[in-house]
């Protein structure tokens, strides 16, 4: 198996209603992918099933050797519970906890490994701090070390920009960037403008999976993926972001 | 002092007391921050019609009441990861439907119940000294396991998703932590009776969140704050004679109240400062 991740013909819903209908999917090695859709489109929820929070009605998601063990998650910031008392240290620390480990103490190894996932994210002052007395954008970022802490082979970002300035915003895309030297990123996104220069596939997520390849696609159907008109900034980069596909073309 | 500790219903009182506020300071923190309070007041509302079997029965009326609220636990722990959702209605009608039970099986026994105002509203001082070793044996329960299943209890409190995603049994823990709740309400019922159990799980995590913002320090001072009202409440009710249970209820919703009090004061007295 080449790919690191391979999902075929995936469909999930709440209660009788399919969210997700048929979604066939594969994330490389190193890959970078956005998975873009309106509100409602199920992209969380795929997410989540990739992640093995969700158990899908039907279809399959096949990992390669250890990848399945080894995901990291960053939920959105904004949804995040955080009324649990907990140090940015100790947050980043339960990053550590395995279905096979978490019987035991955290290890010496596993707080140094924090300390310097901390550093590295500017965040090494705030440790003692609670997670309540964070904004949004630190936040995110203790999140992000959370999921960086046990050094996954992928990582999964859920609207990961939503509580950052522009400041913050790069910061983030640099630290993908490099990121993406040893992991595949998957990111959800309502906005796919940030990530123009650095995304490899892209994926239109509106209950069914519309388009996955790097190009370019016309307005129309994205405008069939959302459902009303949309134009894409692209910031002075002189490429649109998608190409032309035909519905119902598969990857 | 000497006097009154020489007495056995007293040290029984003492050490029930005691081993009620471990077990509250164990449990409460995790009842607080995964919002099981309405679960925790349901599974002690059960307890009732496991008391009224057992009065008709004529066994041991604690035993009746730990039957019920393990079922009625594993009943909710079940729904809750069916649905994946919190299930309040469902909660609401084992409420009722247990306390139905006890009343109906209480009618139907011969004679007057004499110890069930003790179950309804508690008394420390009447805890029966083979009720003493239960407790000990239900604290050490609860103690051990949640030292043992400490960092996946946190992890599901802190983070459920992501404890799925970390492949974390989620499940188990949930149902772990569910039934660990049924056995520290039993502990609990001897000591404030079925209506007040749910305050003494959160009135001693409240105040112990006053003041210490990390979770194992708030578990640490829950226990204390619980002694404390524990047993100011036994002594307000040995000296003036005053019902055991309601006196500790009020006496932890009192220091909770002077808490609050003075650090509203004092923060408004360091926002006033230039």
């Amino acid at each position: 198996m080449e790919n690191l991740i391979e999902i075929e013909h995936l469909t999930y819903g709440y209660q009788e209603r399919a969210v997700l209908e048929d979604i066939s999917l594969a994330i490389a090695p190193r890959d970078f992918t956005l998975l873009i859709g309106p509100n409602g489109g199920g992209k969380t929820t795929l997410l989540k099933l990739i992640l093995g929070i969700l158990t899908p009605w039907s279809g399959t998601i096949r990992f390669q050797g250890e990848t399945g063990g080894r995901l990291g998650y960053v939920p959105q910031s904004a949804r995040f519970n955080r009324t649990f008392p907990i140090s940015v240290f100790d947050m980043v620390l339960t990053g550590c906890i395995r279905g096979d480990n978490y019987l035991s103490r955290h290890t010496r190894e596993e707080e140094e490994k924090s300390g310097a996932i901390l550093e590295k994210l500017a965040l090494y002052g705030k440790r003692k701090d609670n997670i309540t007395d964070l904004s949004g954008g630190q936040l995110q970022r203790v999140l992000i070390a959370r999921a960086l802490v046990s050094e996954p082979v992928s990582l999964f970002l859920d609207e990961p920009t939503t509580a950052m300035d522009i400041t913050s915003q790069t910061d983030l895309l640099d630290l993908l960037a490099e990121l993406q030297e040893r992991m595949s990123i998957m990111v959800v996104t309502h906005d796919p403008t940030p990530y123009a220069q650095s995304y490899r596939h892209i994926a239109c997520l509106n209950r069914r999976l519309y388009f996955h390849g790097r190009g370019e696609l016309d307005s129309a159907t994205l405008e069939k993926v959302y459902g009303c008109p949309v134009e894409i900034l692209g910031h002075g980069i002189p490429h649109t972001l998608l190409a032309a596909h035909e519905e119902g073309e598969r990857p | 002092m000497s006097a009154i500790l020489s007495y056995e219903f007293m040290q029984n009182a003492i050490l029930v007391g005691i081993m009620a506020s471990i077990v509250c300071g164990v449990i409460g923190p995790f009842i607080v921050t995964r919002r099981m309070v309405f679960i925790s007041g349901g599974l002690s509302h059960t307890a009732f019609g496991g008391l009224g079997i057992a009065y008709w029965l004529g066994i041991r009326p604690l035993f009746g009441a730990m039957a019920f609220v393990l079922t009625a636990a594993v009943l909710i722990g079940r729904q809750e990861e069916k649905r994946l959702s919190q299930n309040d209605l469902f909660i609401g009608i084992l409420w009722a439907v247990g306390v139905a039970i006890g009343i109906l099986f209480i009618h139907m026994t011969p004679g007057y119940a004499p110890d069930l105002m003790s179950f309804l509203f508690g008394n420390i001082l009447t805890v029966p000294r083979a009720d003493v070793l239960i407790t000990l044996l239900l604290t050490l329960i609860v103690t051990g396991a949640v030292t043992i299943y400490y960092n996946g209890f946190v992890a599901i409190a802190l983070d459920e998703e992501y404890a799925r995603a970390r492949r974390l049994p989620v499940a188990a823990l949930k149902m772990g932590l569910m039934i660990l709740t049924a056995l520290s309400i039993v502990t609990l019922i001897q000591v404030v009776g079925i209506l007040l159990v749910i305050a003494l799980l959160t009135i001693p995590v409240a105040i112990a969140s006053e003041f210490a913002r990390n979770f194992r320090r708030i578990m640490l001072l829950s226990i204390l704050c619980g002694i404390l009202i524990c047993l100011s409440g036994l002594m307000a009710s040995y000296f003036i004679e005053f019902p055991s249970g309601a006196s500790i209820i009020l006496i932890g919703g009192a220091l909770l109240g002077v808490v609050k009090g003075v650090k509203r004061v004092t923060n408004r007295r360091k926002t006033a400062l230039p």
